[in-house]
């Protein structure tokens, strides 16, 4: 086994790793082929705005015998975050990438129960929430299947490994979303999400006998009631609903053409 | 160096009232001493959590996750989760996510002991 990075951090302590305040989210510029949908004038919503019951899931993989620093690593994390998806997870980053206060728009395809193909449409995005040299967060808008927030880092461990990790903290959105997570199997399909991700990144490195951990903690088994009301901006629905209604957009745009 | 830059004291400043004096930084390092602190001053008769925040150096995403943690916990224990202290960065960091939704804040202590008293 080769050493451990030993490179010593350099935290990065500013406040522009904040993204500025922003009331509602905007899209300045859609990126070629994404789908801009449930993004543009959504709010953000933390763990405490969502509906379902409240995880903390970590996911971890050692990075052995990889010679870069946390911040190197992380680099290359970034540039990759769109490739390192799941070929279902369709991620658009900004031309700007993962920078503060960046929209990432997403066009996901999820299957419509267990062990069906992906078929069911989903657009949605994320903001960038924080950025620094160790880590970086994204946090969903409403109309995510969830609410809150994701921490991607690269850190050394207390034995002077690299580790990447992965941690969610969020709720459902809305007693929809949790009744897939929790019935459907959906909450595992997240979670395969970023095994995934992180297994991506340790093979982009080259990391041989890769192992990715995951440690599930329920934070709050409670749920919402105040927040079931957030299914009306299901973003899956809505989602469904724009794809079905297309052809008549279409159809009507012609029409309206026609007679000017 | 130890990878947790935080000390958290905790001090009682009136009946059920409790305050948390945060130093340092807080991060994913902090939460064994910000949990910590927190299990020392519940107990039955404490209503209100206070965070002192006139000494917090830095706080990233991770250190805000950490306050969503401590905020389910005290709500589970039918308590109350206060701030003051925080400069106008942080309090805007606050908003952007939502935090200042369940954690009230205040300009300084006299205020926050004073809304604990009178509620």
């Amino acid at each position: 086994m080769a050493n451990p990075s030993t490179t010593s951090n350099t935290r990065k302590k500013s406040p522009s790793a904040w993204a500025e305040p922003v009331s509602t989210l905007s899209v300045d510029e859609t990126p070629q082929g994404a789908m801009n949908l449930n993004v543009d004038g959504r709010h953000l919503v933390s763990p405490l705005q969502g509906f379902g019951q409240m995880w903390q899931k970590t996911f971890q993989v050692r990075l052995n015998g990889v010679d870069l620093s946390p911040e190197e690593v992380l680099t290359v994390w970034q540039n990759n975050f769109p490739a390192f998806q799941p070929p279902e997870n369709q991620f658009y980053p900004s031309m700007s990438g993962i920078k503060p206060g960046e929209v990432i728009l997403i066009n996901a395809k999820v299957p419509p129960f267990p062990g069906m193909p992906n078929l069911l449409p989903v657009s949605t995005g994320v903001m960038v929430l924080y950025a620094d040299d160790e880590m970086f967060t994204v946090m969903c808008p409403e109309g995510h299947p969830l609410s809150g927030w994701n921490n991607f880092r690269v850190f050394e461990d207390d034995d002077g490994y690299l580790v990447a990790e992965v941690q969610e903290q969020s709720r459902a959105s809305d007693p929809m979303y949790e009744f897939f997570f929790r019935v459907l199997g959906s909450s595992s399909q997240q979670d395969n999400i970023w095994i995934h991700v992180l297994t991506q990144l340790a093979n982009h490195l080259e990391v041989e006998g890769v192992e990715v951990s995951v440690t599930r903690n329920l934070i709050d088994p409670r749920v919402q009631w105040s927040a079931a009301r957030n299914i009306w901006n299901n973003a899956a629905i809505r989602t469904i609903f724009y794809v079905v209604g297309t052809p008549f957009r279409w159809a009507g745009s012609k029409i309206r053409s026609g007679d000017s | 160096m130890s990878k947790a830059e935080i000390t958290v004291g905790d001090r009682k400043v009136g009946n059920g009232i409790y305050v948390l004096d945060i130093a340092g930084e807080i991060n994913a390092y902090a939460e064994n001493d910000l949990m910590e602190a927190y299990t020392r001053v519940n107990s039955d008769s404490a209503k209100w959590i206070i965070m002192n925040f006139n000494n917090l150096d830095y706080m990233n995403s991770s250190g805000i996750g950490l306050l969503v943690t401590l905020l389910i916990r005290v709500q589970r224990q039918k308590q109350h989760l206060m701030a003051f202290g925080l400069t106008d960065h942080y309090r805007q960091i606050f908003e952007l996510t939502r935090l200042d939704e369940a954690i009230t804040i205040y300009d300084d202590e006299t205020s926050a002991v004073k809304a604990a008293n009178g509620s």
